[in-house]
């Protein structure tokens, strides 16, 4: 990749991903490990014409960030676990409405105030349930600097193409960690925005879903009168009861991540041939399970390798392609347990599953997961 | 000569969902007068409200409208404003909606005098829920929740948006539909975070519990307990005894949020 050589934090990464993607707009509320992301964007957004704005609290930069995309503008905000629980109500908004919009979840250790300044991954299960009701829901994990920024990009990109907001997890360790990256020139990345209505105005229907499941989305203020509601509504955007409309719209919701797996799912599956244990990971415990791989294979134990690259939705054909293969599958993961139950529920018994879990605010170390990796060889 | 509401309601929209007798569609109507008052344009403005009956009102009417969640009309309002700065932002809202879980916001939109106009629907009550007490409902009244009298005190709307910064601050009733219209119309006008304190009624779930009459009665209350704030000058505290004041109980110009934070942009975008 050519382009243009930084040192960077993974916070400040992933606001550049974020202006590289076209993001204009950030709204936020300041949490540890996360504020990186607001300051950067606080001194950067206003240069490029964009705006950044500190809100009272996490559910009303999360209002203003659903705002600000209906007026057109590509928006994020940052936090982390206990503003995150914030973001919830509103980013059940954006699911119904359908507002595009990128969460940042630089995750610690919960629950409640938790450990501040520890690491965790401990908010997967948040980002699949956390609002209520039944939702779709897209989650990205990138595990080095340079990821972040690429699946910022990516995140926007998903998050614009299918009107859905995504949240991104990264942690405390891939968040403050400096590792050199490369800017890519523009154009180099490819940048998705949202359908926009080709109708005039007075044929608009905001939630028309007969060219396809994603109905393109007028910005307020361009002439296309509209409403907007968190109620069930019909393809008109007014609210409606009616159970044989409510029961396909959010059957709906939930077809925009089922029917759109190709741009969804990405992860890596290490192989190595006749390998009996495979390790399943994210984040920066990935990164961990690299090294501790690697270990492994100079004792002479093999093991594949299937890195999550996106979390929500979960890859199932990948996890059961490793359990068809090997006979144990470790998960690591820094929380006491919630990605391996994906992992149980996808391969339906037919491997042996094993967990690493740390939550002391504490990475996991290589040791421990080649210690679990002799363990079941 | 009678207006017209016909070019800003949107067809087939109405009836409404308001009980026969609510004070919300008189409050409604004010908005679309003064609105028309301006002289805005229907493309370029937006209502926002959160949940409530009152938040119900923008699904009525024909511009970009955004019904939100329960008491974040504002801070939705924030993110359009400051998106695109040149759209007219309305807010509406119930008392419940902008004073107890919206209390935040309120505030803060009151501080950062953002060019919002927002209407408070104040009926002293969670009409939609059926009626419990709201941080309006006065010390002693009945509400479903307050079955031995209310032992809370009200916030007065007009001290409290005065005192956390709003520029523009006014309180009106439904009984005086054209005081209303005018104070909304120079709210809109007005550059800066606009208040105006729409006092209205709900028969159904507060002025039967509380004996209050009737719709009309309600309405009628307001009539003759209400002193303007200039009348009020003038008149000794005996006779101000239990009156609510009314009329505009502010207008400053001071540095609006969107303008001090294009002042940044031009400064340092030339930075590049
Ligand atoms: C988060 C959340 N909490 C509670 C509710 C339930 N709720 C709906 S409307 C309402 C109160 C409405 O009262 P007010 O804002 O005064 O409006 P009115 O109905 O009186 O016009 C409540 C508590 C909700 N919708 N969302
Ligand atoms: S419950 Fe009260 S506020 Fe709600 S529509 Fe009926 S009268 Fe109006
Ligand atoms: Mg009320």
């Amino acid at each position: 990749m050519s382009g243009k050589e930084v040192f960077y934090q993974g916070n400040e990464a992933c606001a550049e991903g974020a202006l590289y993607a076209g993001c204009r707009f950030f709204a936020g509320y300041p949490i540890t490990p996360s504020t990186e992301v607001a300051e950067f964007l606080a001194r950067r957004l206003p240069r490029v014409g964009g705006a950044f704005i500190q809100m009272e609290d996490e559910i009303a930069a999360m209002a203003a960030v659903i705002g600000a995309s209906l007026v057109g503008k590509k928006s994020l905000t940052a936090t982390s676990g206990p503003g995150y629980s914030l973001k919830m109500e509103n980013l059940g908004y954006a699911c119904i409405a359908e507002v595009p919009c990128v969460i940042v979840n630089v995750m610690r250790g919960g629950p409640s105030t938790g450990l501040p300044t520890g690491p965790s991954q401990s908010d997967v299960m948040q980002a699949r349930w956390g609002t209520h009701g039944d939702h779709p829901a897209i989650a990205l994990a990138p595990a080095s600097v340079q990821e972040i920024f690429t699946e910022t990009v990516r995140a926007f990109n998903i998050s614009e193409r299918l009107r859905t907001p995504v949240s991104l997890l990264t942690d405390e360790i891939i968040g403050h960690m400096r590792e050199r990256i490369i800017i890519p020139p523009e154009g180099e990345l490819e940048i998705w925005d949202r359908p926009r209505p080709t109708v005039p105005p007075e044929q608009y229907k905001p939630y028309d879903i007969s060219e396809g499941i994603i109905p393109p989305m007028a910005d307020f203020g361009s002439g296309y009168r509209y409403h907007v509601t968190g109620l069930n509504h019909d393809e008109t955007g007014f609210p409606t009861n009616k159970p044989s409309l409510v029961q396909p719209e959010e059957e709906r919701l939930m077809a925009k991540v089922t029917e759109n797996l190709d741009i969804l799912e990405k992860h890596e599956y290490t192989e190595k041939e006749g390998a009996r244990i495979g390790v399943v990971s994210f984040g920066s415990s990935a990164r961990s399970s690299r090294a501790a791989i690697g270990l492994a294979a100079e004792a002479g134990i093999k093991v594949d390798f299937l890195r999550l690259i996106t979390l929500w939705p979960f890859p199932e054909d990948a996890a059961v392609q490793m359990a068809d293969k090997v006979d144990t599958i470790i998960v690591p993961e820094m929380n006491l347990g919630q990605m391996i139950e994906e992992v149980q529920r996808s391969i339906a018994g037919r491997a042996e599953v094993v967990g690493v879990n740390r939550a002391d605010g504490e990475p996991i170390t290589p040791a421990q997961i080649l210690d679990r990796i002799r363990e079941v060889a | 000569m009678t207006f017209n509401y016909d070019e800003y309601i949107r067809p087939g929209k109405l009836p409404h969902i308001w009980c026969p007798g609510c004070a919300h569609g008189i409050v409604m109507k004010s908005i679309i007068r003064a609105i028309d008052r301006v002289g805005l344009e229907k493309d370029k403005t937006v209502i926002v409200s959160g949940i409530g009956c009152a938040s119900r009102m923008p699904g009525y009417v024909d511009f970009n409208t955004l019904h939100t969640t329960h008491g974040r009309s504002l801070a939705f309002a924030t993110g359009v404003k400051m998106a695109d700065p040149e759209l007219n932002v309305i807010a509406v809202a119930g008392d419940g909606d902008a004073l107890a879980i919206g209390g935040n916001h309120f505030i803060h939109t009151c501080r950062r005098n953002i060019d919002i106009t927002m209407i408070v629907f104040n009926n002293n009550i969670y009409g939609m829920t059926g009626g419990q007490f709201s941080p309006t409902t006065p010390h002693g009244r009945l509400a479903s929740t307050t079955p031995y009298g209310n032992p809370d005190y009200a916030f007065d709307v007009v001290e409290l948006s005065i005192g956390a910064g709003a520029s523009y601050v006014s309180r009106s009733t439904a009984y005086h539909a054209i005081p209303l219209e005018r104070q909304i119309a120079d709210g809109i006008a007005h550059k800066g975070f606009s208040v105006i304190d729409a006092l209205c009624t709900c028969p159904t779930t507060y002025g039967r519990r509380n004996k209050l009459g009737n719709a009309t009665e309600m309405l009628m209350w307001f009539k003759d307990n209400t002193v303007g704030v200039k009348a009020a000058e003038k008149m000794p505290p005996e006779k101000l005894e239990g009156k609510i004041l009314t009329g505009v109980f502010k207008k400053e110009e001071k540095p609006e949020y969107c303008d001090e934070y294009a002042k940044i942009i031009e400064r340092v975008s030339a930075k590049g």
